[in-house]
């Protein structure tokens, strides 16, 4: 219990130390630039495959259930689109960059601190938490909700495909079921959750970086823990946002 | 001028430093030489600011470097340069990128100028032509030396080095002594040297401060330590087992 009430503590403080004023605001500028292209672009790829697929997964399936002639085969398209928006597309991709940006993230600083490269940041006088942390957050922040937007779009796109390519129903009866129900309300929840786990996950894993201790070991070790801590707050973060909002 | 007034260290319920009063000169090298585990390394990361010692002050020129605020300990830690063991070098940067950070960070100066200074400072550690490598693709030597040439691109007053020659072979650590100490006599500045290196300390140590401990235990010229080495076993000791 003491340990985790220290890690909590040690956590807030390190997410405070990191909201100072930057040294030099090109170079931050700079820095936030790359890490929009690392974590934005970099994961357009995965986030594509993952979507797609859950898509198409979430409407075969959800086939297999309505058995009942008497539903109409356009609740489908409903159903598939607001767990969409809803849930899949925020919590299922956040999940899965918690293990690719927030794995890349954790070694990265984990390698920066046991080769001491964050202690010669601090002997420059440089802010090491703000300079390596803030720019990571700004651009998971920035560019996460709109990879959940692409996914949001690409589930919907692959529940189409998967409903065409069986036979299951035509796009239209699809699209006419997801827009009967659509409210607007679903994407404010859905880029609700996109920014707070963007934030677990860029905020854990700079942490777990920052304070590993030894040596190559240690930094897997920080990649994993981040991982792992990141998909646990990330899941806690959807339940009481969907209490709150639902 | 560094000087250390009473300085105590302890990591929870175990002491490392005791007292500690030294001054450190500019222009000379500074050596800080004793066994591993005797609390040299503590002192020089108390010096730089990342490790916080319990009591006692550390004043540069004056300026007490404990307890002063946040922003003006950063104002100092830009007069600062550091030489780390394993060169700290950032590695997703090329020599001449890792040279000019902190022109880019607290400079005020054009690009061109900061391109000049980067050379400047590159073929002052003797360095030419590798401007573009990665950390990764240099010796060893070299990357002490754009560490060196990093930690002197701001002009700096104040140089740690946490021992400069180690992993290194014998030319090439004497190559690196005899830069730092030209360095530090050509520029004036206030060089401290973590060092278990005798040949070092024999080849420019002008003032030697010998921790045993966590205690300063002898401080004195090389000219000296043969002569006080015989009625001081725990220095000779240090010594004899270097093979000198």
């Amino acid at each position: 219990m003491n340990k985790l009430f220290f890690e909590l503590g040690r956590y807030i403080l390190f997410v405070r130390s990191m909201f100072f004023k930057p040294e030099r605001f090109k170079v931050f500028f700079e820095r936030t630039i790359h890490e929009m292209n690392n974590i934005g672009v970099g994961s357009f790829g995965i986030v594509t495959i993952i979507s797609v697929f859950v898509g198409a997964v979430t409407t075969l399936q959800t086939a297999y259930q309505l058995v009942s002639p008497l539903i109409p085969k356009k609740v489908i398209g409903t159903i598939v689109s607001d767990s969409s928006l809803l849930e899949f597309a925020p919590t299922i991709t956040c999940l899965v960059l918690a293990g690719k940006v927030g794995a890349n993230i954790a070694s990265e600083v984990g390698n920066m601190r046991v080769t001491e490269q964050i202690d010669a940041l601090e002997v420059m006088g440089i802010n090491s938490s703000g300079f390596l942390g803030l720019p990571k957050i700004i651009a998971g922040v920035i560019m996460i909700p709109c990879l959940i937007i692409v996914a949001n779009f690409l589930m919907i796109s692959g529940g189409i495909l998967a409903a065409r390519m069986t036979d299951l129903m035509p796009p239209n009866e699809f699209i006419q079921g997801a827009r009967e129900t659509f409210k607007l309300f679903t994407v404010s929840v859905s880029m609700t959750k996109a920014l707070v786990f963007a934030f677990i996950i860029t905020s854990m894993s700079t942490y777990e970086g920052y304070f590993t201790e030894g040596g190559a070991l240690e930094v897997g070790e920080a990649g994993t823990r981040a991982v792992t801590r990141s998909c646990v707050l990330i899941l806690f973060a959807d339940f009481i946002i969907a209490k709150l909002m639902l | 001028m560094i000087e250390l007034v009473n300085l105590n260290k302890r990591f929870a319920d175990k002491q490392v430093l005791f007292d500690i009063n030294a001054k450190f000169e500019p222009g000379i090298p500074n050596l800080i030489i004793g066994a591993s585990g005797g609390g040299k390394s503590v002192l020089l990361k108390c010096m730089v600011g990342l490790l916080k010692p319990e009591s006692g002050s550390i004043n540069y020129d004056g300026r007490d470097f404990v307890h002063l605020p946040y922003d003006q300990v950063r104002e100092v830690r830009r007069e600062i340069g550091m030489l780390f063991q394993g060169t700290a070098l950032f590695d997703s940067l090329t020599v001449a990128e890792n040279v000019d950070f902190p022109l880019k960070m607290f400079g005020s100066m054009s690009m061109e100028e900061r391109k000049d200074r980067i050379n400047f400072c590159l073929s002052r550690v003797g360095l030419e032509n590798v401007n573009s490598k990665f950390p990764a693709e240099i010796s060893g030597g070299m990357k002490k030396r754009v560490g060196i040439a990093r930690a002197i691109a701001l002009e700096t007053k104040y140089l740690f080095c946490d021992e400069p020659n180690s992993g290194l072979d014998p030319i090439t650590s004497r190559r690196i002594d005899e830069l730092l100490r030209d360095i530090t006599e050509e520029f004036n500045i206030t060089t401290v040297i973590n060092s278990h290196d005798m040949k070092t300390v024999y080849d420019i140590g002008e003032s030697i401060t010998f921790i045993y401990q966590g205690r300063i235990w002898w401080q004195g010229h090389r000219a000296h330590i043969d002569e006080t080495r015989k009625h001081n076993p725990e220095l000779d000791a240090f010594i004899s087992a270097s093979q000198f």
